[in-house]
C-alpha cells in the first residue's frame, strides 16, 4: 500500500513536470516569432562571436564595442534626421555613491554592467528590470586612488568577468551572477586594485592593474576563462636581466608604477594585443628614478597566448607630470597602412605603425607647454624647465591631462577620430616622501593655476593623417565623458554639467541633449532589442537609455 | 563584558589624542601628505587659498582639538567643499596614521596664540551695513543683499590675504567656491549681460549655467532662467560687478575693521 502511494505521487509529479513544459513551450514559441533574438538568449558567447562582433551590431560584446577599440555602433535607426526626437526609455539606479564609470555589455537582449564599489548586474535590456545583482564584499581598508570605480565587464562562454578594487579577478555566471571562480591578482594592501573592464582573447581573460599612486610594480595578466588559472603575467617594469631594466636608477624599478588601467585592443590578423601603461612612481618627482623608466606611459604590443613583448612605444619618457598613456589604443587601417591612433594625456595625437611600433606623427590636439621640441623620430621631448619644483611650476596640460581614461571613438564613415579634450593647466609641485608599502606615493602635489580664464573642454574631431582638428564642440568646463559614434551619422558625449548630447558627426552641430542631473563620468554605447536601437550612458548613480519614441 | 567595555573606552581615547604629538619626523611626513592631499585648497604652508581656510590660525571653525581635526579630515564637512578623506578626485585616501601626521604638521605651522584682530570689529560692522555699502550685495547671518556671496563664514573660511585682495581687486579672482571635484555647481559670480528675445537688457551674476541654459540674478535680485539659444545676445565677463575698494573709498584702517568684523562673525 505504502509503496503504491509513493509510486503514484512520483508519477503525478512527473506528469506535472510534463504539464509544465507543455504550458511553457507555446510561450517560448511566440517569443521566438515576435523577437528573433529570443532564439539566441541562451547562446554562448564564443571567441568567434567576439572576433566577428561587427556581424551583430545589436549587441555590444566588449568594453570598446570591438577589438579595434573604435567604440562605433553600426546601428543607424537613430540618425541625424530623427535624433532630435530621442526620449528616455528606462533608467537603472545602482544606489551607489561616487563616480559611475561603466560601459555596459549587451548580449541577445541582456545588459551586463558594473557599478560603484564593485557592483555587477544583469538587466532585461528592453525594460531595465534586473535579472541578477552582485556586489563584492570589499575589505574596509582598500584605498583605490581615484574613486571606488569600475568600468565594466568582459563576457565569454556563459560567464562575465570582473576585476575588483581589492585586486581580485572574478568570474560570474552570466545567468545567475553566482561566483564561478575568484582569484587574487595581487595583495591589495600594497596599493594594487583593478578598475578596468577585462578583455577576453580566445579563452584568456586579460586584466591590468591600477595603483600608480602607490608605488606598485605594474603588470598585465591573462587567466584561463574556464578555471581562473593564471597563464602569464607581463610586468610593465622589467626586472633584473630583462631588457629595459637599465632605464631605472638603482632599486627604483621595484616601486616603478606603470599601471595598466585601461582595456587594450586586439589585432587578430597578427595575433597582437595592444595595452597601454600609466605613470612611473612617484608620479611627479623624477629624482631617484633617472632614466626613461620603461615601460611607463607606453604602448605595448603583446603576444596574447604567452604575454611576450613584440615591441613598445613610450609616449612620455621619464614622466614628471602624471601623463599616463592609459587611453584605449585605436586600430585603424588606411590603405595598406595599419595604424594605432592615440590622443595621449600629454596633449599629443600620435599615429603609430601597428606592425613595427614606429612613430609616424605626433601633433598637439590641446594646449601643450611641457614639450617644445621633437627628437629625430618626431617624438615630443620634454623641456628641461618643465619639471615640478618645490615652489610650483605651471605646465599644460594639467595633472588630469589633455584627455584621460574616457574613450575616444573612430567613425569609419567620416574617418574622423573624436576625443574629449581638457584645456586645463596646473601648477606642479614636489612633495618628497619615503616609500611605504600600501601608502600613497605621489612625491608631488598640484594646484589650480591662477589664470584669469577658467578651465574648459571640448569634443574634438581629428583628421588622423594631419592631426588637425576639423571641428570642436566647446564644453563650459572640462568633462570626463567618453564618446560614441554611430552609423546614423552621430556622435554622443556627455559633459560635467550633466548633459548627454547627440552631435552631427560631420559638422559638430548639436541635435539633441538630455539633462542627466549629474556629471557624466563614463563612455556611452549602443545596442538594439526587438529592432529598436538604444543609446546607453551612466551618470550619477543611474544608467540611462534612450530611443526613438 | 566589562573588560570589552574598558577596551572600547581605551580605543576611543586613543582616537582622541594624536599619537605623534611633538614628533618632528611625523610633522615632516605630514607635510608631504598635506602637499599631496590638502594644499590644493588650503595652500602651501597651510596658509589658506582661494578655496580653503588658513589652517595656521589657532581657532578652527570645525573644532580645535586633535579629535576635532581628525574628524574634519576623515569625515569632511557636509555642505562645504571639504570632502571626506579619500573622496576627493585628486587625493588618495590617507590611513589613520597619515591623518595624525597631517595633524602634527598643522600643529607645527600653527600660530602660537590666537591672532589679535588689528581692526575694530564694531566699526567694521557699521561700515559693512553703512557707508561702505557691502550689505547692499552681501548677506551676513540673514541680513543684507543677495547679489554677491553670503559672507557669514568667509572670515574663517578664507585667508586674510584673500579677503584683502577680494576688496582691493575683486576681479583679480572671482569667488572661488568649489573645487573641480564638485564642478557640477561652482558659483563664481561671473558678470553676465543678456538681451532677451523681446529686447530687454539685463545685467547680473551667473548662478549656474551649462551649454544650453543660464540661471542668473539681475542687479535688482530678480532670478531669470533662460535657454541660451532663445536670447538675442549673451555676454559673460570676468570683470566683477563688485566695485574696486581702493584707498580713497576704503582706507587701510577701515579695511582692517571690516576684516575684523568678518573674522568675528566667521567663528560664531
Amino acid at each position: 500500500m505504502k509503496r503504491e502511494t509513493i509510486r503514484r505521487k512520483a508519477k503525478s509529479r512527473f506528469l506535472a513536470a510534463l504539464g509544465m513544459t507543455v504550458v511553457v513551450r507555446p510561450a517560448l514559441l511566440s517569443l521566438a516569432i515576435s523577437a528573433s533574438f529570443a532564439l539566441n538568449i541562451n547562446a554562448q558567447v564564443t571567441s568567434q562571436r567576439l572576433l566577428e562582433s561587427a556581424k551583430e551590431p545589436q549587441n555590444w560584446l566588449m568594453y570598446s564595442g570591438d577589438y579595434a577599440g573604435h567604440r562605433f555602433s553600426a546601428l543607424e535607426q537613430i540618425n541625424t534626421t530623427n535624433a532630435a526626437s530621442l526620449v528616455p526609455r528606462w533608467a537603472y539606479q545602482t544606489m551607489g555613491g561616487g563616480k559611475f564609470e561603466t560601459t555596459p555589455l549587451v548580449v541577445d537582449g541582456i545588459l551586463y554592467a558594473t557599478g560603484q564599489d564593485d557592483r555587477a548586474f544583469a538587466l532585461d535590456a528592453r525594460s531595465g528590470r534586473p535579472i541578477w545583482q552582485y556586489q563584492r564584499a570589499l575589505p574596509s581598508d582598500i584605498r583605490p586612488c581615484c574613486g571606488r570605480v569600475n568600468r565594466g565587464l568582459a563576457i565569454y562562454g556563459d560567464k562575465v568577468f570582473l576585476g575588483t578594487l581589492d585586486s581580485h579577478v572574478i568570474a560570474l555566471d552570466a545567468k545567475t551572477g553566482n561566483v564561478v571562480w575568484d582569484v587574487t591578482a595581487f595583495d591589495y594592501r600594497q596599493g594594487y586594485s583593478i578598475t578596468l573592464a577585462p578583455l577576453v582573447i580566445k579563452n584568456l581573460v586579460m586584466i591590468g592593474v591600477s595603483g600608480g599612486e602607490y608605488g606598485i610594480r605594474g603588470f598585465i595578466d591573462a587567466y584561463d576563462a574556464a578555471t581562473g588559472e593564471r597563464k602569464w603575467r607581463f610586468y610593465t617594469v622589467p626586472g633584473p636581466g630583462e631588457p629595459g631594466h637599465e632605464s631605472w636608477e638603482g632599486d627604483s624599478w621595484k616601486i616603478g608604477g606603470a599601471p595598466a588601467w585601461i582595456t587594450g585592443s586586439y589585432d587578430p590578423v597578427t595575433n597582437t594585443t595592444f595595452w597601454t601603461t600609466g605613470n612611473p612612481s612617484p608620479s611627479n618627482r623624477g629624482e631617484g628614478r633617472s632614466g626613461d623608466n620603461l615601460y611607463s606611459n607606453s604602448l605595448l604590443a603583446l603576444e596574447p597566448d604567452t604575454g611576450k613583448l613584440k615591441w613598445f612605444f613610450q609616449f612620455t619618457k621619464h614622466d614628471e607630470h602624471d601623463y599616463d598613456a592609459t587611453q584605449v589604443p585605436v586600430m585603424v587601417d588606411q590603405g595598406d597602412q595599419h595604424l594605432i591612433l592615440q590622443a595621449n594625456r600629454n596633449g599629443f595625437f600620435y599615429v603609430i605603425d601597428r606592425a613595427s611600433g614606429k612613430l609616424i606623427s605626433a601633433n598637439p590636439y590641446a594646449k601643450v607647454t611641457w614639450s617644445d621640441s621633437k627628437d629625430a623620430s618626431g617624438a615630443p621631448v620634454a623641456r628641461k624647465d618643465a619639471s615640478p619644483t618645490l615652489e610650483g611650476n605651471r605646465v599644460c596640460p594639467g595633472a588630469a591631462g589633455a584627455t584621460n581614461w574616457m574613450s575616444p571613438t573612430y567613425d569609419p564613415q567620416t574617418q574622423l577620430f573624436y576625443v574629449t579634450a581638457r584645456e586645463q593647466c596646473d601648477i606642479f609641485s614636489t612633495a618628497p616622501q619615503p616609500y611605504e608599502a600600501g601608502h600613497a606615493y605621489y612625491g608631488s602635489a598640484y594646484f589650480p593655476n591662477d589664470d584669469a580664464a577658467p578651465f574648459w573642454g571640448a569634443l574634438r574631431a581629428i583628421e588622423p593623417v594631419t592631426g588637425r582638428t576639423k571641428w570642436e564642440w566647446k564644453h563650459p568646463s572640462p568633462t570626463w565623458s567618453g564618446v560614441l559614434s554611430t552609423a546614423g551619422g552621430l556622435v554622443f558625449t556627455g559633459d560635467a554639467e550633466g548633459n548627454f548630447i547627440a552631435l552631427d558627426a560631420a559638422s559638430g552641430q548639436a541635435l539633441w541633449h538630455f539633462q542627466c542631473g549629474a556629471s557624466v563620468y563614463s563612455s556611452p554605447m549602443s545596442f538594439a532589442v526587438d529592432g529598436r536601437q538604444f543609446i546607453a550612458v551612466a551618470a550619477g548613480s543611474a544608467l540611462f537609455t534612450f530611443a526613438l519614441p | 563584558m566589562l573588560l570589552a567595555f574598558i577596551a572600547a573606552m581605551v580605543a576611543a581615547r586613543a582616537q582622541d589624542k594624536n599619537p605623534f604629538t611633538g614628533d618632528a619626523m611625523a610633522a615632516k611626513l605630514g607635510e608631504s601628505q598635506f602637499r599631496a592631499n590638502c594644499a590644493f585648497c588650503h595652500g602651501l604652508g597651510a596658509r589658506g587659498g582661494g578655496r580653503g581656510p588658513d589652517l595656521t590660525r589657532v581657532q578652527k571653525r570645525h573644532g580645535n582639538s586633535d579629535a576635532d581635526i581628525f574628524r574634519t579630515i576623515n569625515e569632511g564637512v557636509p555642505g562645504t567643499a571639504m570632502p571626506p578623506n579619500g573622496a576627493t578626485q585628486q587625493g588618495v585616501g590617507m590611513t589613520e596614521q597619515e591623518i595624525w601626521q597631517v595633524i602634527s604638521y598643522i600643529r607645527s605651522v600653527q600660530a602660537k596664540a590666537p591672532a589679535q584682530p588689528v581692526g575694530n570689529a564694531a566699526h567694521g560692522k557699521e561700515l559693512f551695513y553703512g557707508t561702505s555699502g557691502c550689505s547692499s550685495c552681501h548677506m551676513i547671518q540673514g541680513k543684507g543683499g543677495r547679489l554677491g556671496p553670503d559672507l557669514s563664514t568667509t572670515g574663517s573660511a578664507r585667508s586674510t590675504d584673500y579677503l584683502v585682495e577680494s576688496m582691493r581687486n575683486p576681479s583679480r579672482r572671482l569667488a572661488q567656491g568649489i573645487s573641480e571635484a564638485m564642478k557640477e555647481f561652482s558659483q563664481e559670480y561671473e558678470t553676465v549681460t543678456v538681451v532677451t528675445a523681446v529686447g530687454t537688457k539685463l545685467m547680473g551674476v551667473v548662478l549656474n549655467e551649462d551649454h544650453f541654459t543660464l540661471q542668473m540674478m539681475d542687479t535688482r535680485e530678480n532670478l531669470h532662467l533662460f535657454e541660451k539659444e532663445k536670447l538675442r545676445s549673451y555676454e559673460k565677463s570676468r570683470e566683477s560687478l563688485m566695485p574696486v575698494y581702493d584707498q580713497k573709498t576704503l582706507s587701510d584702517k577701515e579695511l582692517q575693521d571690516i576684516i575684523a568684523y568678518l573674522l568675528e562673525v566667521g567663528v560664531q
